[in-house]
Order: structure tokens, then C-alpha cells, then sequence
């Protein structure tokens, strides 16, 4: 049976021979010491290569894996962080972090006006907490709105 | 004597009234952080660094702050441990034993006081010994060469992988994965890139920061959204908060062994508090005449662990200050506090900066009464914020973990970088692979090569030379031993069950 240890070992051994190979092509220049800057990327590798084949030889039992519904809200989640990383800097702070506070309060309670409430409530909360109180160097609104 | 010419001087630097307040802050803020279920002492601390670094925070102060956060963290564990039967965080997993028990038999408030009062002579203790030891092995730390340093390293991630989990293979992989994200970057010794692929934005390597945070707070929100978060409500109804000297009085002795206990488990490489707490436990319970009442609400099994987690806490600050190696994953969030700060731990630190390392260990001792006035006769008010409901607190979290990389880098590269080491906390948390050595893999990987290098050069690449002296034989014994020996300890050290909630708790 495939274990997702196995799996898991089977790509990080491909991921190492990569590191390999990439470490292959770092450039040293004629001022280097004995052991230059290849050789302990070498060493690492090595060890990731060595657990990996332990954990395909010997894998723990099996975890129970997210599926179906449960997998649909972890890529929701998934999707409104990285959502989130990207407009915070073109839209501000307030709308992307009402937006993004509100689907994953939504995801752990799914009651829609408790979820709409804590959204606005982080949004506007913590603007004013890091921006007024702690003094960090936010922007609230989208630049456009801002002039 | 110079320490106390030298405690003087740093209570000279924490008794300002600005200093005061950040410890109280601190104190005050690190204890909501310990209650709450899910948030412990490393992903706290964590969050709060990119925050504290981004208000501009000189070193002083926010060493003050943070490691105010961080005793605070290890007093506040064990609220939830003993109300809800759920550790706040790793470390007060004991505590659960008879705490909740307790609690369970309407001795709530006497478990709290309690463990309050053990919380405060493990730390109190540990705090003075860190005092008078650290000086001593940082004279020691002297003599430490790159030879020894490159097996000092060695040793920290083979007993972390050794007595922190389950699997060797998997520990070792972590920290070699760790290792491996370090090496991203330019190499400081030819000043070529190394796994940039091109892109502009890992020259720098990758951010320590953004690792810790994604992997700490961030792979949180993950876990906590499949398993849909445990209710937060509180199962065990507290009445007034009242001190029952006698029954405090006789825990006097499980305080004072857990404190002990606790504390050389924290000095030691790779153990850290929970290891403390355990030990604790253990030898108490082993220690009773009576074995058969611990686990049903003994308060000598609720004072060992706290004053062993605490006692550890602090003496896990002895190595990561005198020898800049953390023993676990929050010393190793500390380490990066100081990284961070541009100062470097070792035995220098001592000599160049002992403003520095004793007005640390001034506001230490005075965040210890604080926080004894906090988590005694004010815990209610910590109760109260338990019952914030899991689905603000976590989008809460989040949030902050994100303007908190946000206003250090201000890069939309590195908060997406922060997720995808969040989706891989998660998905090593699933596989049961350890992500401490994987944040001390990318914080010392850098030094760790450089040491190796050094060492080669002074030796003209004689790899024996990595050998050569007692200090370091005695380290590469120690590591062996520390990756080895609990593969045939571990059927021993068996972790008893917890409590289980399902008894009498009212809907």
C-alpha cells in the first residue's frame, strides 16, 4: 500500500537530487577556502537522502487525509491567504483584511452575520491597533481612494 | 562581587518607568497568549517580533518586551490546561493531569493558585541560577573554536531530534531540511548565489521570520480549520479566587524538586520546557508514597510541572545567551529575536554588552513578580478572555501574522512565501515531522557552514581536525548519544493519558 510517507519520501528525494544538481553549478571564485560553498549543501542533502529512504523503508502508519468537503475549505482557506499576501499592498489593509477575516471566520463558524461581523470588526480593529496605537506605517484604503 | 555590581546596574536600566511598562505589557499580553489554546510561548513570540522590530523598538526595550511575553507564556499555559482540559501550549500538557482534576472536583481556584505560585518559584529559581551560571560558562564558552562550535551545533539538533520526536528519520530530516532553506542566498565567504534560481528576492535568503511565523502561526489556521477547532467554552465553572495556604504550604517540596529538575532539563541542548514538565511529573509521581492518586487531582502533580516548565523556560535561556544555541523552538524564536536586533549571542555578549544580558536578567526577575500579581489574585480576568470564540481569535491571528511580515518586508513575495511554509507546517504536522528543527536548521545553517569552513581553513582541510580537541570529542559523544538513546528510552518514558473531557461537563 502506498503510504503517504512514502510519497512523501519519494519526493523529497527527487527535491534533494535537485539540490544536487543545483548545487553543482554554484559558482566559486579563485578567493575560496578549502572546503568552498558546495560541499556542505553536499552534506545536507546527503542527510535528507538518507531519512528519505528510511521513511520509504519503514513508514509510521497512515494519517487520516482532509477529502472531498474538508479538502474544498482548506484550498478555500489556501486560496484567501495567498488572495490576502497579494492585494494588502495595492487595496490597503481594511477591505482585503475584512474580506479575508470574514470567509475564514465563516470557515470555522459557518453562521454568515457572526462571520460579516468579526470581518468588520478585525478589519477596522486592528487598522486602528497597528496604525494608531502601535504606530506602524499601514495604508488603510486603496492608494486611487487615497489620492 | 561583580554580579550583583552588574544586577544593580541592570536594574538601574529596567527600573525606568518605560521599561517597567513594556515588562507589564509584556507580562500581561504573553499570559493571554499562554491561555489561549492553539497560541503558545513560539508562535507568540513570534508574531510579536516582526511587530516590535516594525514600531522601531531599540534592542533594550524589545528584548524586555518579548521575553516578558515569553515567561508570561509559560505562567498562562496552564490556565486552560487546568479550566479546559486543553494545554494552552506545549509545555503545560502536565499540567492537564491532575489540573483539570482538579478543577473537575470544584478545586478550580486552588489549582490555579497553585500552579501560579510553583509557575513563580520554577521561574524565580531558574532565573537567579541563570544569574550565577550563565557568566560562568560563557568564561567557558571562550575557549570554543570553529571545531567546537560545528559539533555544539551538531549536538542541538541531534538531541532535539532525538528526545522531541517520535521518528529519528524524520527529525533528521527536518533540520536537514531546515539546513538546506538556509543555504539560500549569497555565500558569504565567495559572495556567489547559491539556489536563487534568479529571483531577486531570495539574494537575502530566506527570511527567518517569514519561516517561523508561516510555520508556527500560519500552519495553525490550517490545522485549526480540518479539525474545526475544539469548543473554547469553558467546561469547569471558577468561583471566587481564594488561597488555601495549608494545601499551598504542602507542595512546598514538589515546587522546590521541579524547579530543579526543570531547570537542568532547560540548559540541556535540545530539551526545552516540555521535557521539564515531564521529568517533573515523573519523579514526583515516582518519588509519592501514594502513586495511585496522581492523574485524579493531586496537587503536588499540579506544582511539579508548572514550576518544571518555568524552571526550564528559564534555563533555557543559559545556552541560547552564553553559546547562541536554543534548546527549543521558543528559545530558538528568541535567538531569532536577537538576530533580529543585530545582537549576536555567545560569551562576547557578556564582555562587550553586559547592558544588554543584565538588564535582561533585571526585568526578568521583575516581570517574575508581575506576573505572580497577574496569575494569582487576577487570573479571572484571563478566564474571561478564554472565552473569546475561536472564530475571531483565529482570523485575528492570522491577520496579525500578516502585517507583521508585512511591515517588515513590505513584499507581497514574502507573505506568500509565509503561506506556503504555512501549508508545509500543516502538512508536516500530518506527517508527524517535527518543525523545530527546521526553523533551528535555517537560523544556525549559516553559521553552522561558516564554523565548518573556518575550521577547515585552520586546519588546511584536515576534516580530523573537527576531532581534535576533548571539548569537542565530549559534544560529538553527547550527540551521538542524545540522537541514539531515546530509540531504547522511549518505551520507558511513555507519556501517560490524558484526563478525558467527556465526564461531567455540563453541555
Amino acid at each position: 500500500m502506498m503510504r503517504a510517507d512514502r510519497i512523501f519520501g519519494v519526493v523529497m528525494m527527487i527535491v534533494a537530487l535537485g539540490y544536487i544538481l543545483s548545487a553543482m553549478t554554484i559558482q566559486t571564485s579563485f578567493l575560496s577556502d578549502p572546503v568552498g560553498p558546495r560541499v556542505f549543501p553536499y552534506m545536507v542533502a546527503g542527510v535528507v537522502m538518507i531519512s528519505c529512504l528510511v521513511m520509504i523503508l519503514r513508514p509510521d502508519p497512515e494519517v487520516h487525509w482532509p477529502v472531498g468537503g474538508m479538502l474544498l475549505q482548506m484550498i478555500l482557506a489556501l486560496a484567501v491567504l495567498l488572495g490576502y499576501a497579494m492585494l494588502i499592498q495595492p487595496l490597503g489593509f481594511i477591505i482585503p483584511t475584512v474580506i479575508a477575516a470574514g470567509i475564514l471566520s465563516w470557515q470555522i463558524n459557518p453562521r454568515p452575520v457572526p462571520a460579516a461581523l468579526s470581518g468588520l470588526g478585525l478589519g477596522i480593529g486592528l487598522f486602528v491597533l497597528f496604525k494608531f496605537i502601535l504606530g506602524l506605517g499601514l495604508q488603510g484604503l486603496p492608494r486611487a481612494l487615497m489620492g | 562581587m561583580d554580579i550583583f555590581a552588574n544586577l544593580a546596574m541592570g536594574f538601574g536600566i529596567a527600573l525606568t518607568p518605560y521599561t517597567l511598562m513594556l515588562a507589564l505589557i509584556g507580562c500581561f499580553v504573553g499570559t493571554i497568549i499562554g491561555a489561549l489554546p492553539g497560541l503558545g510561548p513560539s508562535n507568540g513570540v513570534a508574531l510579536l517580533i516582526p511587530i516590535s522590530f516594525s514600531m522601531g523598538l531599540s534592542a533594550i526595550p524589545a528584548l524586555v518586551l518579548l521575553t516578558s511575553v515569553y515567561y508570561g507564556a509559560m505562567y498562562g499555559g496552564r490556565i486552560s490546561s487546568i479550566l479546559l482540559n486543553i494545554p494552552g501550549d506545549e509545555p503545560a500538557m502536565m499540567t492537564t493531569l491532575d489540573g483539570y482534576p482538579m478543577a473537575k472536583q470544584g478545586f478550580a481556584s486552588d489549582a490555579l493558585v497553585i500552579s501560579g505560585v510553583a509557575s513563580f518559584v520554577g521561574a524565580f529559581l531558574a532565573t537567579i541560577g541563570l544569574m550565577f551560571l550563565s557568566p560562568m560558562l560563557a568564561q567557558v564558552a571562550f575557549k570554543f573554536g570553529p571545531a567546537e562550535y560545528f559539533a555544539l551545533y551538531m549536538l542541538a539538533f541531534c538531541t532535539l531530534g532525538g528526545i522531541g520526536s517520535n521518528n529519528q528519520a524524520k527529525a533528521a530530516l527536518a533540520a536537514a531540511i531546515g539546513l538546506g532553506i538556509s543555504m539560500i542566498g549569497l555565500d558569504k565567504t565567495t559572495g556567489m548565489p547559491r539556489f536563487t534560481f534568479g529571483e531577486m528576492h531570495l539574494m537575502d535568503g530566506v527570511d527567518f521570520l517569514v519561516a517561523i511565523v508561516g510555520l508556527f502561526a500560519v500552519a495553525e489556521v490550517f490545522h485549526f480549520i480540518e479539525t474545526h477547532g475544539k469548543d473554547s467554552a469553558i467546561g469547569v465553572k471558577l468561583g471566587k479566587i481564594t488561597v488555601n495556604w495549608a494545601k499551598l504550604w504542602s507542595t512546598r517540596y514538589a515546587m522546590l524538586r521541579g524547579s530543579g529538575i526543570g531547570f537542568v532539563a532547560g540548559i540541556l541542548p535540545g530539551a526545552g520546557a516540555s521535557l521539564g514538565s515531564f521529568l517533573a511529573y515523573m519523579t514526583e509521581k515516582s518519588s509519592a508514597k501514594d502513586k495511585s492518586t496522581f492523574g485524579k487531582g493531586n496537587p503536588n502533580g499540579v506544582a511539579a510541572p508548572e514550576a518544571g516548565n518555568n524552571a526550564a523556560a528559564g534555563g533555557a535561556l543559559i545556552p541560547m545567551l552564553t553559546l547562541g544555541v536554543p534548546g527549543s523552538g521558543t528559545t530558538a524564536v528568541l535567538l531569532a529575536l536577537l538576530l533580529t536586533l543585530n545582537i549576536t549571542p555567545g560569551p562576547l555578549l557578556f564582555t562587550e554588552r553586559p547592558e544588554v544580558v543584565w538588564s535582561l536578567i533585571a526585568s526578568l526577575l521583575i516581570a517574575n513578580f508581575m506576573l505572580l500579581i497577574l496569575n494569582v489574585p487576577m487570573v479571572k480576568v484571563f478566564v474571561k478572555i478564554l472565552q473569546v470564540p475561536s472564530w475571531v481569535l483565529l482570523p485575528g491571528v492570522t491577520m496579525i501574522a500578516f502585517v507583521g511580515i508585512y511591515s517588515l518586508t513590505g513584499s507581497s513575495f514574502d507573505m506568500m512565501l509565509m503561506v506556503a511554509f504555512g501549508v508545509m507546517g500543516w502538512l508536516f504536522r500530518k506527517l508527524d515531522i517535527p518543525t523545530v528543527p527546521v526553523i533551528l536548521g535555517i537560523l544556525l545553517g549559516n553559521a553552522m557552514e561558516d564554523n565548518m569552513r573556518r575550521a577547515m581553513v585552520l586546519s588546511d582541510g584536515d576534516w580530523t581536525y573537527l576531532f581534535s580537541s576533548p571539548i569537542a570529542i565530549g559534544l560529538w559523544i553527547a550527540a551521538v548519544v542524545g540522537f541514539v538513546a531515546p530509540m531504547f528510552l522511549r518505551g520507558v518514558l511513555k507519556k501517560p493519558p490524558q484526563p478525558s473531557t467527556d465526564i461531567g461537563i455540563p453541555d
